[in-house]
């Protein structure tokens, strides 16, 4: 088996009273796509800046590359690509110029390999544009293109997506699994869910703690242990409520014209998890009239949701 | 020590520069600007002082006195009055500056030798109240002098006495003190401290609001290649103001460049070290670049003032003394004065180039350290 690409054991960052990292393990193997899903302020960002040697992390220890964070900072960087939230572009720079100035930063000054860079992302025809008349998308592209000039064999995306409008956001993905393909690994930060579904592996952060971190689908089936039912009756308001009561219910959510209500799991043999006959009956008996009531399938948001609370 | 990655910070830095219209504005024209109004403008030497006139004798004696004032230079005699109420008022209204009132017993009492005019001044502008005193007093003088020897001629004695004590006059190194010869040298301290510090202040601010810093930080590129690559091209903006200064100042002003080159070249980039110091230790402490710029100004202002530049450092109070020598600027002005106007070497300098290399390495140091740090 090769040697995992980044190592993390234990890592903990305090800021004062506040633990921002509260001691996460995690592994991952070269040539993953790895989605870091949580909200806010839940420490995803502080991970990252740990892993790039920007924080001293207050505990524990992490190698990226082999490399220990703490003291090879400096190795790291030189292999490690980083797209931070706000683009770091030079506004009154050109496109070819930003690449050309982060490239030179690199020690990069073969005119063929940014170029090279510039085509991986897509901007070529937009070499000689200044990057502040360029829309959201080809900023993002080009910011990947920053990240990517010295040919990073890791690479880091915190939230590269946001503000990005959805096609945009498609092509981004594209090029990510592109990237992938040719053997990079890839660590990226979303809120996005659908952004997470695309991941081969799936970390869940909240306040600061690593709540989970597999596969989309067995995340799914870890977590989401009971059943998921699509009900569409009305109205729908006076069914959430009396759903929401019922025994044996998890949670239970709207979502567009049904609700989506997921079960808890089953505690014994004969106590049967919550079915669509209870549900129909239940509802009936409230004066709920029932459209229809059918099996759904789990998504990251019932997951993110159930190990959110 | 210049490698790739310092190179590629300047090359960036440079095409910023050159790209935005304002900042090219203030680094070529703002020099100049400030070398006219300076040069022009502030000009302490007074001339042309309106003069009224009550002359109560109309006489020989009274007409030789105001030719006296006349040939003076500094006065021109404007108005002719009758009263004490006509030139009051023109006092007032600021039309005239001074009043000379001769009475009407003026011939009589010079004969006597014991003559006496009255000199009314307007004093709300001291300089030029004070310059307008000052000539008045030395006209004064010189005439009773020359009655004295006239009178001496006429009574048979051969020999003109003399004032009792007689001081002679040498200006050296300015001869007509002229005041642009003071002033031009310090614009270029002036421009040299304000213009490279608020522009290394907000070119490095800019690239922490726009987040460019953090991209850079996660390079390879080390702190001190960060640092350097930001501040050469102020240093070299910096040599090309003083020489456009200087040119200026030289061939327009008539300004003399009397020290040697490489001396001037040499001082300028030891005041550059504490100005481009205090420009990045002033964007330790700002997150946007107006906060930057106000920054930049809280710590120049207080400096120009107590460095000499407008107001003489002796006459200070005891306390602004003591404080003037912690300001990089008053070393540098005393230098480029020297160098510029008396040609001096190194050896009458070097206690201020001492100064300026001890304050140089000290804020360039803290700031750096400050800056490193805030990058953590």
């Amino acid at each position: 088996m090769t040697e995992p690409v980044i190592v993390v054991e234990n890592l903990t960052r305090k800021f004062g009273n506040f633990v921002a990292v509260d001691h996460i393990n995690f592994e991952v193997q070269p040539g993953e796509v790895i989605g870091y899903l949580g909200p806010n302020g839940s420490g995803k960002t502080t991970t990252i800046r740990m892993l790039l040697g920007l924080l001293k992390p207050s505990d524990g220890k992490a190698t990226v590359l082999g490399y220990d964070v703490f003291k090879q900072s400096e190795e790291i960087r030189m292999r490690v690509g980083y797209m931070s939230q706000k683009f770091a572009i030079y506004d009154d720079l050109t496109t070819l110029e930003n690449l050309t100035f982060y490239g030179g930063v690199y020690g990069i000054n073969d005119k063929a390999r940014i170029q090279h860079t510039l085509e991986l992302v897509g901007l070529n025809g937009h070499e000689n544009t200044l990057t502040s008349s360029l829309s959201t998308g080809w900023r993002q592209r080009l910011s990947l293109g920053i990240a990517l000039v010295h040919e990073p064999k890791l690479l880091f995306l915190d939230e590269p997506t946001s503000g990005v409008d959805p096609t945009a956001r498609r092509l981004f993905w594209d090029l990510i699994y592109q990237l992938a393909e040719s053997g990079v690994t890839i660590l990226v930060t979303t809120h996005y869910m659908d952004e997470a579904e695309y991941c081969e592996r799936v970390a869940v952060m909240r306040d600061g703690k690593l709540l989970a971190m597999d596969t989309p689908t067995n995340l799914k089936k870890s977590i989401i242990t009971g059943d998921v039912w699509e009900v569409f009756a009305h109205p729908l308001e006076k069914g959430l409520e009396v759903l929401t009561a019922m025994d044996g219910v998890e949670r239970v959510g709207l979502a567009g014209d049904h609700l989506r209500v997921i079960s808890s799991r089953a505690r014994t043999e004969q106590s049967r998890s919550v079915g669509k006959d209870t549900m129909q009956s239940l509802l009936s008996e409230k004066g709920i009239s029932v459209e229809k009531i059918e099996r759904g399938e789990p998504t990251l948001e019932d997951v993110f949701l159930s190990l959110a609370r | 020590m210049f490698n790739s990655r310092i190179f590629s910070i300047i090359r960036k830095e440079f095409l910023q520069i050159f790209r935005d219209p304002r900042t090219l504005a203030m680094i070529i024209i703002m020099p100049i600007m400030q070398l006219f109004l300076l040069g022009y403008a502030a000009t302490t030497d007074v001339k042309n002082i309106s003069m009224t006139v009550w002359d109560q004798s109309q006489t020989a004696q009274s007409r030789a006195l105001l030719d006296a004032f006349r040939a003076a230079d500094y006065f021109t005699l404007d108005y002719s009055v009758g009263s004490q109420e006509e030139y009051q008022k023109l006092i007032e209204s600021g039309d005239t500056r001074v009043a000379l009132v001769i009475p009407p017993d003026y011939d009589r009492r010079m004969i006597e030798g014991d003559a006496q005019v009255l000199m009314v001044l307007d004093g709300s502008d001291a300089t030029v109240g004070a310059t307008a005193l000052s000539t008045a007093r030395l006209v004064g003088q010189a005439y009773s002098t020359k009655i004295l020897g006239e009178q001496a001629l006429l009574s048979g004695r051969s020999k003109v006495p003399a004032a009792p004590v007689e001081v002679r006059t040498q200006v050296w190194y300015n001869p007509d003190l002229n005041s642009a010869f003071f002033n031009i040298p310090g614009v270029i301290g002036m421009i040299l401290s304000f213009i490279t510090s608020i522009l290394t202040a907000t070119t490095i601010v800019r690239e922490r609001e726009r987040g460019t810093i953090e991209q850079l930080i996660v390079t390879p590129i080390r702190s001190w290649e960060l640092i350097a690559g930001k501040l050469l091209p102020y240093v070299i903006l910096g040599f090309i103001e003083t020489a456009e200064i200087l040119l200026i100042g030289h061939w327009w002003f008539g300004v003399p460049i009397r020290g040697s080159g490489g001396l001037i070249v040499l001082t300028s980039g030891l005041f550059l070290m504490s100005s481009l110091g205090i420009g990045l230790f002033a964007s330790t402490m700002a997150n946007t670049q107006q906060e930057a710029m106000m920054t930049v100004m809280m710590f120049n202002l207080p400096m120009i003032f107590l460095s000499g530049f407008f107001f003489p450092i002796a006459a200070m109070p005891k306390f602004l003394q003591i404080v003037s020598y912690a300001i990089p600027l008053r070393y540098y002005l005393i230098i480029i004065r020297s160098l510029l106007i008396k040609g001096v070497g190194i050896v009458a300098i070097q206690s201020e180039v001492i100064a300026l290399v001890v304050f140089g390495v000290v804020i360039m140091g803290a700031a750096s350290l400050r800056f490193r740090k805030r990058l953590d």
